[in-house]
C-alpha cells in the first residue's frame, strides 16, 4: 500500500463571508438566549443594583435634590454595570474552562473570537436592560428631571462602559477555573465599588481613600456616567483613555494566558 | 496494482511533556481517508494528548503535526472535521435544536438539521432543553454535534461511555454509515469489543509510543494463546507443569486453562479426565491481545 501526502486544497474548508458572519451572529444570539434562561445569572445581576438604588438611592435619600439625585443615579448605574461584565465574563469563562465546553468550542472550527464576542454582546445587553431599570426608576420614582440626550447619554455610557470589567472578568476567568471565581470576582467586586465611592460618596470616605481613588477603573466610569446626566463639566478624555487602557491590558493578559493554557 | 491511498491526518516524531511527564515520545500516526482508526491504550498512554495535537489544542514539543495538510489551529482545517469529546457539558438551558444550529453555523456545507437529527436518533430530543436530558441522550447530542458539519474526519473519544446497550448498537450503526460514505473515523475507547466491531485498523499505544499498529485480526494473532475452560477434577498445580500451559488455575469446580497449542492439551485433557464435562474453548479476543501486549510493554521497561 503506497501512501501519498495531502495537497493542501485553497478551496477545502473555505467559507463564504456570508455563513462566517452567520456563525459569529449564531454564537452571539446562543449567548445571549442562554443566559436570558438561566435565572441564577440573570436574577443577582439584575436584582443587586436595582434593589440597592430603590433602599439607598431612592428611600433613603427622599429628599434628595438635583445633583444628590444624579449622583446616586451614576453610583448605582456603576454599580450594576459592572457585574454583568465581572460575573457573566468571569465566571462563566472560569466555569466552562473547566467544564470542558471550551475545549469543545476550540476544537470545532467556531470562527475566532465568536466566543468572546458573544459574551460581550451579552454583557453589554444586560447591562443595557439594568440601565433603562434604573433609568426608569429614577424618572418614574425618585422624579429626576432627565431629558432624552442625558438618557440616552447614560445608557450608551452603561452599554459601553460594561466592556473595560468584561476584560478584568475575562482576565480572572483565565487564572481561575471552575467553582473559585465567583468568590474571587466578589472580592474584586464589593470592594472596588465601594473604594471608588459607588456606595457611600467618595467625597463622604477618608481622604486617604478619596487619593487612590482613580486608580479604580469604576471610579473612571462613575465620572463619565456623572457627565452623561449632565453633571460636571470635566473633560472625559482621560477617564476615557484610562478605561480604555485598562480594558485592553487585561483583554492582552488574558488572550495570552487563554492561548497558552486554554 | 494497489490504490494509493490518501493521508488526512499525521502525527511524525511527536513528543509532548507535561512537566517531567512524557505524555508522547515520539509518536508517529497517519490517519488514512475513510478508514476507521480505533486507538487503545491503558490510561496515560498517550491517547488524548495525540488527539488533543491533531485537534490543534496543544502544541507539540516537538515533531509535526498535520491536519488536511495544514496546521491543526488553522480553521481551514479544522473545518472539515467533527469532534465528540469525552468531557464536555453543553450550554444548560439551551434547546438541542438550537445547539445543532449553533455548531452548523461553523461549518461551510453542513448536513440540514433533519439530516443530522435522524443520523444521529436524536429527532425525538429537538425541542428539549440539553439540561433535561439523561446521560445517554446528552452522549447522542453530542455525536449529532460532531457530525453535523459533514466531516471529512471524525474524532470521537469514548463515544459510548454512559449510554445503554441499545444507544450504543444504533451509535454504532451511525458510525458504520459515516465511513460507508468515505469519512474518516478515529476512536478511541475502553470497550474492546466496540473496537472490535467497527475498526478496520486498530493502534494500540503505551508510554507515549506506538505498541502495535494492524488491522483486528493481526493484533489478535499476535497473542497466539487460547482459553479452555471445563469441569474437572485434575489438579490445576499439575497442569501447569504440562507443556504448552502457560497458566492454569481452579475456579471454584471449573479449570481455566491458557495455551498456546490447545490442540494437544486438549488431548492429553481428556484422555486424562474422561468425566471431564462442559468444555469451552475460545480464541484470545482484543481484550486479552490488549491486556497481553500492555503488560509485554510494561515488563519490557522494568527490564530495561
Amino acid at each position: 500500500m503506497s501512501t501519498i501526502a495531502i495537497e493542501a486544497m485553497p478551496s477545502a474548508g473555505a467559507m463564504s463571508l456570508r455563513r462566517l458572519f452567520g456563525a459569529y451572529l449564531a454564537e452571539a444570539r446562543s449567548e445571549c438566549l442562554r443566559y436570558l434562561r438561566a435565572p441564577g445569572f440573570l436574577l443577582p445581576v439584575m436584582l443587586f443594583p436595582t434593589m440597592f438604588y430603590l433602599l439607598f438611592g431612592i428611600v433613603i435619600h427622599q429628599n434628595a435634590q438635583g445633583d444628590a439625585a444624579r449622583y446616586l443615579l451614576a453610583s448605582y448605574g456603576v454599580f450594576g454595570v459592572m457585574s454583568p461584565g465581572l460575573f457573566g465574563f468571569g465566571v462563566s469563562l472560569a466555569m466552562e474552562r473547566e467544564n470542558g465546553l471550551l475545549t469543545l468550542k476550540r476544537a470545532l472550527p467556531m470562527p475566532p473570537g465568536a466566543y468572546l464576542l458573544g459574551k460581550m454582546v451579552m454583557a453589554m445587553l444586560a447591562s443595557g436592560v439594568i440601565a433603562v431599570l434604573l433609568l426608569a426608576m429614577a424618572i418614574g420614582l425618585a422624579h429626576l428631571p432627565l431629558d432624552v440626550a442625558q438618557a440616552v447619554c447614560f445608557l450608551a455610557t452603561s452599554m459601553l462602559g460594561v466592556l473595560p470589567f468584561c476584560a478584568l472578568g475575562m482576565l480572572v476567568g483565565t487564572l481561575v477555573k471552575g467553582q473559585g471565581a465567583p468568590a474571587i470576582i466578589n472580592i474584586i467586586y464589593l470592594p472596588m465599588s465601594f473604594l471608588s465611592g459607588l456606595w457611600i460618596p467618595l467625597p463622604l470616605l477618608p481622604s486617604a481613600l478619596q487619593q487612590i481613588a482613580p486608580i479604580w477603573p469604576s471610579a473612571h466610569l462613575q465620572a463619565l456616567a456623572l457627565r452623561a446626566l449632565g453633571m460636571g463639566h470635566a473633560a472625559v478624555g482621560s477617564n476615557v483613555a484610562v478605561l480604555l487602557v485598562f480594558g485592553v491590558v487585561c483583554f492582552m493578559l488574558a488572550v495570552r494566558r487563554l492561548r497558552r493554557l486554554g | 496494482m494497489t490504490k494509493p491511498v490518501e493521508v488526512i491526518a499525521s502525527l511524525s516524531g511527536a513528543i509532548k511533556r507535561y512537566g517531567a511527564l512524557t505524555a508522547l515520545d515520539g509518536l508517529d500516526l497517519m490517519l488514512h481517508r475513510g478508514e476507521l482508526l480505533a486507538l487503545l491504550g491503558p490510561n496515560g498512554a498517550g491517547k488524548s494528548t495525540a488527539i488533543s495535537l491533531l485537534l490543534g489544542l496543544v502544541r507539540a514539543d516537538a515533531g509535526q503535526v498535520e491536519l488536511f495538510g495544514r496546521d491543526p489551529q488553522q480553521i481551514d482545517a479544522r473545518r472539515r472535521i467533527g469532534v465528540m469529546l469525552q468531557s464536555a457539558s453543553l450550554p444548560a438551558t439551551l434547546r438541542v435544536s438550537e445547539l445543532l444550529r449553533l455548531t452548523m453555523s461553523y461549518y461551510p456545507t453542513p448536513r440540514s438539521l433533519e439530516e443530522t437529527a435522524q443520523l444521529a436518533g436524536v429527532a425525538d430530543l429537538l425541542p428539549r432543553r440539553y439540561a433535561a436530558l439523561s446521560g445517554g441522550q446528552q452522549r447522542r447530542v453530542q455525536f449529532a454535534l460532531a457530525i453535523c458539519g459533514r466531516p471529512e474526519l471524525l474524532f470521537l473519544d469514548e463515544p459510548t461511555v454512559g449510554m445503554d446497550i441499545d444507544a450504543r448498537q444504533t451509535l454504532w450503526v451511525a458510525i458504520r454509515r459515516l465511513v460507508a460514505e468515505g469519512c474518516a473515523v478515529v476512536l478511541t475507547t475502553h470497550y474492546l469489543e466496540e473496537a472490535e466491531a467497527l475498526a478496520q485498523r486498530v493502534v494500540v499505544l503505551g508510554k507515549g509510543r506506538v505498541l502495535s499498529d494492524g488491522s483486528v485480526d493481526a493484533l489478535r494473532s499476535r497473542v497466539a494463546m487460547t482459553r479452555i475452560r471445563c469441569i474437572s477434577d485434575l489438579d490445576a498445580m499439575a497442569l501447569m507443569q504440562w507443556p504448552h500451559v502457560a497458566h492454569a488455575e481452579r475456579e471454584g469446580t471449573h479449570l481455566h486453562i491458557h495455551s498456546d497449542v490447545p490442540e494437544k492439551v486438549l488431548r492429553r485433557l481428556l484422555d486424562a479426565d474422561p468425566a471431564l464435562s462442559e468444555l469451552e474453548v475460545r480464541r484470545a479476543g482484543l481484550a486479552e491481545a490488549f491486556t497481553a501486549l500492555t503488560r509485554e510493554d510494561a515488563a519490557e521497561r522494568e527490564v530495561a
